[in-house]
């Protein structure tokens, strides 16, 4: 992935960081077919997205092509501070993967 | 004239994309399967029980009024239906996502890690007008809820 597929923002409010990230991906399902051709387009979907702050892993989420397309994830988690770094990474079905961080305001 | 020369070539790239695409899917049928943290009978499972029993274990659950689901009552586009979850249960360890109305139910499963509250949002494809589940599994057991979504456009067909 040459181009940057993952934007994240992580706040911090009080105890708790708000992480809400947009990924860019086609999200197909497999069962949607091609207009033109009729042929059923091959399912390209995320399949498993991990956030990790502070060498732990936050959350592990699996997905299915039921997701929408550029899948939008918001999710909320203890004991971070300002300054620390969330990465976020993602699998998908065609074994293609990417990660970005960011810093927790 | 040379817009429509263009329009030529993009979709003819296209439809080669597609056939790589096709290849690509083929060849790394076997590598899925070593993916073995995907809970794949899962997602492929066409009823609800029993995306539930190879997702969380269990088909069983209870409805619960800690669980709250946002969801908007007429979703406009079936394609993208924000859905959020938050669940005011203690030890909290999962959540899993279903569409009841859409041919592979079960949409997500999210797992709750270190200090991780449960509260996801996210938006979903459905394929037509019915309800949304959230179940939450905390300490061992499964809670529900369920909210109709009533859709206008389905977002799973093509």
């Amino acid at each position: 992935m040459a181009k940057k597929s993952i934007k994240i923002r992580a706040k911090l409010k009080g105890d708790t960081t708000q992480v809400k990230t947009l990924m860019t991906h086609p999200m197909e399902t497999g069962l949607r077919k091609d207009k033109k051709t009729g042929k059923l387009i091959p399912a390209h979907f995320i399949n498993e997205v991990t956030a990790e702050s502070g060498g732990k892993t936050v959350m592990t989420a699996y997905w299915s092509g039921g997701i929408s397309k550029n899948p939008y994830l918001s999710f909320s988690f203890d004991g971070a501070s300002a300054g620390d770094e969330v990465t976020i990474s993602w699998k998908d079905n065609q074994g293609g993967s990417d990660s970005a961080s960011a810093k927790i305001k | 004239m040379t817009t429509n020369i263009k329009r030529r070539v993009f979709l003819k790239g296209s439809v080669a994309a597609g056939t790589v695409g096709i290849a690509v899917g083929a060849g790394l049928l076997a590598p899925q399967a070593v993916l073995a943290a995907w809970p794949k009978a899962a997602f492929e499972a066409k009823s609800i029980d029993d995306a539930l029993k190879n997702a969380m274990g269990d088909a069983s659950s209870s409805a619960s009024d800690a669980i709250k689901i946002k969801a908007p009552d007429i979703a406009e586009n079936g394609a993208v239906v924000p859905v959020s979850v938050s669940a005011s249960l203690d030890g909290a360890e999962s959540i899993a996502l279903l569409a009841e109305g859409n041919a592979q139910p079960l949409v997500a499963t999210f797992a709750m890690g270190a200090g991780a509250l449960a509260d996801v949002s996210t938006r979903i494809k459905m394929g037509k007008t019915s309800d949304v589940i959230a179940i939450v599994k905390a300490g061992g057991k499964l809670h529900s809820a369920r909210k109709s979504v009533k859709v206008t456009i389905g977002g799973c067909g093509g």
